[in-house]
């Protein structure tokens, strides 16, 4: 996909992101906006999944750790024709398969998330059974900067850099925001870099909204022989709506009428200019 | 020989320790199957299972003491299809990982086999920290999720080899101390879900789990020499599904029931028959046996089994005050 084809489709799931959230009067609206790049770029260029090989198990793995973001990968999965886009319409309601968090029941989820702190260690079980088997796919996280705290990611880091999983690859969607506050007021986790790098990995930093940026990283791993490899992705919440944009309230704050209309009006424009 | 006097004879033959059935068990499976994978938590050694990752390095995932990791990752191998064993004791794999077994194994349908070993108060003087008296309380809340206490090595060798077999969560969990086998005239059937009544008798039920069930064929012996009473002793090995056909059938004699488990009184077995009898108008005089909610007595697996009367004379004890 094209540098500008990758733009218009960050603002297309934008808009729908917005759209079901504001449907469902539910929803966690800034971090879905935050990580929404790193997914249209995992699954537009580097992902080999698609809803007819989804259970091949060559595929690659996406397991998204950060499961309160659900909508961005709701929005993603139905664009690649994993289920038809209408169903988000039942999104949160009553007796529905989409509910607020990852699931086996939507076609093309990979593992049930949304506790936090779950995601690397179910990563590193699959990277590890790849190793097994002789196969290549690659298995692929998605971490929130808020759920680093988490004991058991950094015992699931341990075990990736013990055993050399260098066909694993984390990504923190790092907003530096979270439900209480920013990070780090609410527990510093700085330096992220340091703190994996000295537990094994080999790290690279990326502007998370700059899809070359993050092809370039994707198109790089491992980033080290016999290493797992962490892109830390540094991003905005709220990111393309100006009034959500690094305001705490919109962690899971749900756009009224008009807050809904002007949002859909400014990525409009936006999409004019690409 | 009837299976009263096996009990009494002072010629028994006492098996391994289910634990050693266990890795026995997986081990000869692992001959013919390579997606045969145990995970461990620095725990291989007291799992038994050093031979298993000398014979089979490649499918022995040592995690480091890391309860949470262990699940999760055993987990993640589980759903690309390997008959996964996650080995921990029984008291920090269903505590430490509650989390992981909830939403990354039961949520999530993936089939990891989760080995409590060492389980109930199999470590005795070690204490509570290393006490599971939790885990069929805790555990029988999570949805998609099998419970089982083999009782003896049969019991353990056909739920280790039909878990392997299943693609479902599975909970399992056993002591270390070599166990006696049950009644050689008990039917040799066994699956996940239905109980075995290895004694029949018309005057008295005992339901027990694991190994609590061999106390209660002692006190079944007891009752018989003692008091000439016949009492029926059912192995209830899975906890969850309950066999409730097995319950209203033995219920339906209208004797006293008396349940026994190495675990605490609340949550586990003795309950979850309770609530069956009393939703479905049974009221036969019924009694709980397990450790009750204290601070558990110091001693060895054995002290502290009869401190709390999960021993024959305990149950004997029990069923003559409800026979009376």
């Amino acid at each position: 996909m094209t540098e500008r084809e990758l733009k218009r489709k960050s603002v297309e799931y934008r808009k729908k992101i917005l759209k079901y959230i504001y449907g469902a009067k539910a929803g966690h609206t800034g971090g879905s906006l935050s990580c929404i790049d790193i997914l249209n770029v995992l699954y537009n260029s580097v992902l080999n999944v698609s809803p007819e090989d989804f259970d091949s198990p060559d595929r690659d793995r996406y397991i998204q750790s950060k499961g309160h973001c659900v909508e961005a990968l709701y929005v993603v999965l139905a664009d690649k024709g994993f289920f038809p886009e209408a169903d988000l319409e039942t999104l949160c309601k009553y007796q529905s398969h989409y509910i607020g968090h990852p699931t086996r029941k939507v076609h093309g989820v990979e593992q049930n998330t949304g506790a936090l702190g779950h995601g690397l260690s179910l990563s590193v079980g699959n990277a590890i059974a790849a190793r097994l088997d002789r196969k290549s796919y690659r298995v692929f996280t998605l971490l929130g900067d808020g759920e680093l705290p988490e004991g058991s990611n950094w015992e699931a880091a341990l075990t990736a850099s013990h055993y050399k999983l260098d066909n694993l690859c984390a990504i923190i969607d790092h907003n530096k925001l979270q439900i209480s506050g920013r990070t780090i007021d609410v527990c510093n986790t700085d330096p992220i870099d340091k703190k994996f790098e000295s537990f094994g990995w080999a790290v690279r930093e990326v502007d998370g909204h700059d899809h070359r940026q993050l092809r370039e990283a994707f198109d790089s791993l491992p980033f080290e022989p016999d290493k797992p490899s962490l892109i830390i992705a540094h991003t905005v919440k709220g990111k393309g709506i100006s009034y959500m944009e690094g305001q705490l309230k919109w962690h899971h704050g749900v756009p009224g009428e008009d807050q809904y209309r002007a949002a859909q009006l400014e990525l409009d424009e936006v999409m004019e200019t690409i | 020989m009837g299976a009263l006097e096996e009990i009494k004879s002072e010629t028994q033959v006492v098996g391994l320790a289910n634990l050693e059935t266990f890795s026995n068990t997986l081990q000869a499976l692992a001959e013919n199957d390579k997606h045969i994978i145990v995970v461990t938590s620095d725990s291989r050694g007291s799992g038994k299972l050093v031979p298993f990752g000398a014979k089979f390095p490649e499918q022995l995932i040592e995690i480091g003491i890391a309860e949470q990791n262990l699940v999760g990752v055993a987990a993640g191998i589980a759903s690309t299809g390997k008959k996964v064993f996650a080995v921990s004791p029984a008291c920090f794999l269903t505590a430490r990982s509650f989390e992981q077994i909830k939403n990354d194994v039961a949520y999530s349908d993936n089939p990891v086999n989760l080995i409590g070993i060492s389980a109930g108060v199999s470590y005795g003087a070690l204490g509570s920290t290393h006490h599971s008296l939790h885990d069929f309380a805790a555990l029988r809340a999570v949805n998609n999720l099998i419970i089982a206490a083999p009782a003896d090595n049969f019991e353990t060798e056909q739920a280790i080899k039909q878990a392997a077999a299943l693609d479902k969560p599975v909970y399992l969990r056993f002591g270390k101390k070599n166990m006696p086998h049950l009644p050689s005239t008990a039917e040799r059937t066994f699956e996940f879900g239905k109980g075995r009544e290895v004694l029949r008798g018309e005057d008295l039920v005992i339901i027990a789990t694991g190994e609590a069930v061999y106390p209660a064929l002692e006190a079944a012996e007891r009752l018989h020499s003692g008091y000439q009473l016949q009492s029926s002793v059912v192995s209830m090995h899975t906890i969850k599904p309950l066999d409730y056909d097995l319950l209203a059938k033995v219920a339906q004699k209208g004797v006293p029931i008396i349940t026994v488990e190495e675990h605490s009184i609340y949550g586990g077995l003795g309950e979850a028959c309770a609530s069956f009898l009393m939703e479905n108008g049974f009221n036969n005089k019924f009694k709980i046996i397990g450790i009750p909610d204290e601070y558990t007595v110091t001693g060895s697996q054995n002290d502290i089994f009869n401190h709390y009367g999960i021993s024959g004379e305990g149950i004997t004890q029990v069923a003559l005050t409800l026979l009376k």
